[in-house]
């Protein structure tokens, strides 16, 4: 007899593969690009799972308008000085400049695919490879026109891979460690967003590359305009909520990113900034920078750190004050930037500089055009307000929040104990990560996750090779899997005819309903928006418990269709980053990051107690975190 | 918004082997109303959480109807507005309308390459697997030259 699948009795599919990656952005674009080349000839069998559909997933899912990582004519070692400076002094050097040494081979593979790269006036006709030379809006960022970006570098991974070895539209929830060993990854396993399956993938290795976490923090825009967060909405913390809980150590997840954006649209502002040369002035018109800069230089407070150029959280620091001082709006004068560029120019360069800027939105966030468009706002003609977001934490980009992993071995002065196998691998044998995963390393950008899903996939294959004959055995049974990822269902259906209205339920609680009461927990207690990202140890404390409650009521979360059963397990994985960003925050008794967050009961900058990674461990089982200090070493000099 | 479509010219996409919208949105929001019976309209596609709406457009710019438009995001933006793309295989054509009927359109090349002609290893070298510890070594063999004595213990 054939068994019916249906909603709350899914079929199961089984696969052992050598090595499984999972997500679809960038850094596993880059693992699919660089891991077919070495396992030609090997038979090692690859897959690729992800949520999505691999041409517009990831955070690069909209686009670009610049690779914000591209050494060209600079030495790696330069771009470890400035992620270290922009990230206050505490990254592992040797992830840094082993993704600067090998970052720029990924952007000419990148051209040569077809992405179009802006060249100098002259330098049009030529490549990067031949010698053109880049539009730089910044030392380290070249402009292009990134509408295609992600759908051009999907289609190289795809093709690499082979469609045979994808799997879009299922979402890993659960990393299951080995029968044998439990510090080593054995298996994988989530479901079908689109059919009545459960999926379970039994490996040698995987890399775990999903993106940072969006939405633990309640946004700024609470009803549509909740979809309008700064980082891609789709990254819910799967990454460091999947390794936490199979064990792996995590690093620097105190760190988090609010990038001062344009308000509400959150269109990028580097290009005005960089490119265009805008000014920004309080609601007084004054240069606040020129005004109240200087308060950085109090070392009692922020040590060495505004010295020299402050770093971004700094900025954002002096920004903030002037808006709780009452000082507010801030405002970026992008008519006096445009007729000062103006000045110089013919009319038809004037168009194409106001093209430029329109393209800058509509090739990353074609929202602020709808924002500027719905308020009649033309940037040739009136100045837009500025405004920091809510917090966001990841890997990638401006933050340096992930996974404590093993480094390249050949990087001078790297102590031992940074390199204990293989490059990218996490404290769990077997897994790896890139991009948002791998912490205290932040700055890599697109361009950068690309490479670091290339250097961890040929590790992977090592790996693979090395452990040839070992068989993978879970240490959780499929049918305890099944039921654990299962459970929003049959909740719902058990409980579903007990009340009249479908959402008010004592049984369970909606996804969305859990979600909102993480944000407003973490929004209020965590240094969110609501305290002008203020906390201190009792606030934290009241944090921790409601924490913990919240955790328990997500296994009565309900799922009324696959779509929310998606939502469910998102939450679930934001919830356990939460937790592990509270922790962190609470640990590190100082303010590491003014301007991202406040502990007010130790408000400085503390380089004689603190000038260390904060490293935790989560036990699933006990449910407690180990957190411990890790000893910072400078590589690269000063 | 959050996307909204258009019933006089969502089709469904009866005619290809699947619904591109839904095929395509990062965050699983697009849905066919085969039936009708979550909205009305047999055969038709809907945004199922608008709120959770990113205004990424991947579902506007696959769209082979051009029935998927944005209705920017009510509880922030004012209404009237639009902004709307065509995208081409080589380029992408924006109209912005704004709320008091200024109109600006932009032309943006999208790649230099033909779609799908991607050759990911075409003139690459093959792996030299000697190489497969040597952390200085992808593939391509493409690493950017390095200054050694930047470092404390050149």
């Amino acid at each position: 007899m054939t068994e019916t699948f249906e909603f709350g009795n899914p079929e199961i599919v089984q696969e052992e593969v050598d090595i499984l990656i999972i997500g679809g952005g960038m850094a596993a674009c880059g693992a699919a690009f660089e891991i077919m080349r070495w396992t030609e000839g090997t038979g090692l069998k690859i897959k690729l799972v992800e949520k999505a559909a691999l041409d517009r997933s990831g955070a690069v899912a909209q686009g670009l308008s610049a690779i914000n990582t591209y050494m060209g004519e600079n030495d790696p070692a330069d771009y470890v000085r400035y992620v270290r400076n922009d990230l206050m002094g505490i990254i592992r050097e040797d992830l840094v400049y082993d993704v600067g040494r090998h970052v720029d081979d990924s952007v000419h593979n990148f051209e040569e695919w077809g992405l179009p790269i802006w060249k100098q006036p002259g330098d049009e006709d030529k490549t990067l490879v031949q010698g053109g030379k880049p539009v730089r809006s910044g030392k380290w960022q070249i402009m292009i026109n990134g509408e295609s970006y992600k759908w051009i570098v999907a289609e190289a991974a795809k093709k690499a891979l082979g469609l045979e070895n994808i799997q879009e539209r299922v979402f890993i929830v659960r990393l299951v460690t080995d029968k044998n060993d439990p510090n080593r990854v054995a298996g994988a396993a989530g479901f079908s967003v689109r059919d009545n399956k459960l999926y379970i993938y039994k490996f040698k290795c995987c890399l775990l590359a999903c993106g940072g976490a969006v939405n633990v923090f309640r946004p700024r825009s609470i009803g549509e305009g909740g979809g309008r967060t700064w980082y891609a909405v789709w990254n819910a913390g799967s990454t460091y909520s999947m390794a936490a809980e199979c064990g792996a150590e995590m690093t620097m997840m105190e760190n988090r990113f609010v990038p001062a954006r344009f308000k509400d649209g959150y269109g990028p502002v580097g290009a005005w900034f960089l490119l265009f040369k805008a000014k920004v002035a309080n609601g007084l018109g004054e240069d606040y920078n020129a005004i109240h800069g200087a308060e950085l230089k109090e070392t009692k407070r922020f040590g060495k750190y505004g010295q020299g150029v402050p770093g971004t959280c700094l900025r954002n620091h002096i920004m903030i004050n002037e808006m709780k001082e009452g000082r507010g709006p801030i405002l970026m004068d992008t008519p006096g930037a445009m007729a000062k560029l103006a000045e110089k120019m013919t009319p038809k360069e004037v168009k194409h500089l106001e093209a430029e800027a329109w393209e800058d939105f509509l090739d990353m966030t074609i929202a602020q055009c709808g924002m500027w468009a719905g308020e009649n706002i033309e940037p040739d003609k009136q100045p837009s307000e500025i405004m920091p977001t809510e917090p966001y934490l990841l890997g990638s980009h401006a933050g340096c929040a992930g996974m404590w992993v093993s480094g390249p071995t050949d990087i001078p002065g790297a102590p031992k104990e940074w390199s204990w196998g293989y490059n990218r691998m996490t404290t769990v044998k077997g897994l790896f990560t890139a991009g948002d995963g791998v912490g205290a390393s932040g700055h890599k950008f697109s361009s950068g996750s690309h490479v670091e899903g290339r250097i961890a996939a040929k590790a992977m294959v090592k790996f693979a090779l090395d452990n040839k004959a070992w068989k993978p055995e879970m240490a959780r049974s499929v049918d305890e899997l099944v039921k654990e990822i299962y459970q929003p269902v049959k909740t719902f259906l058990e409980h579903k005819d007990y009340t009249t209205a479908i959402d008010i339920n004592p049984h369970y609680i909606t996804p969305k309903m859990l979600q909102f009461r993480l944000q407003k927990i973490m929004d209020e207690y965590c240094a969110g928006v609501a305290t002008w990202y203020q906390t201190n140890a009792k606030m934290l404390e009241i944090c921790e418990k409601k924490l913990e409650m919240i955790k328990e009521d997500s296994l009565k979360m309900r799922a009324k269709d696959l779509h929310e059963l998606l939502r469910a397990w998102e939450n679930y994985h934001r919830i356990i980053t939460a937790e592990c960003h509270m922790k962190h925050i609470q640990f590190r008794e100082e303010t590491r990051y003014p301007g991202y967050y406040y502990r007010m009961d130790h408000n400085y900058i503390d380089d004689e107690n603190w000038k260390c990674f904060v490293n935790s461990r989560y036990d699933r089982d006990t449910k407690k975190w180990e957190m411990k200090k890790v000893p910072y070493v400078q590589l690269i000099k000063d | 918004m959050p996307t909204f479509v258009r019933t006089d010219k969502c089709d469904g996409c009866k005619g290809q082997d699947k619904t591109a919208c839904m095929y395509i949105c990062p965050h699983d929001l697009m849905l066919l109303d085969k039936d009708g019976s979550l909205t009305g309209h047999a055969m038709k596609a809907f945004n199922q959480e608008p709120e959770q709406c990113w205004e990424c457009y991947s579902c506007v710019k696959i769209c082979p109807q051009n029935a998927i438009e944005v209705r920017h995001y009510a509880d922030v933006v004012p209404l009237g507005a639009s902004v709307q793309p065509l995208r081409g295989t080589d380029s992408i054509m924006w109209t912005i309308k704004f709320r008091n009927g200024t109109v600006k359109r932009f032309k943006f090349p999208i790649r230099t390459t033909a779609e799908g002609s991607i050759s990911p290893y075409g003139n690459k070298p093959k792996a030299n697997m000697v190489e497969i510890e040597d952390h200085s070594k992808l593939f391509t063999n493409g690493m950017h030259k390095c200054d050694m004595s930047q470092f404390m213990n050149s």
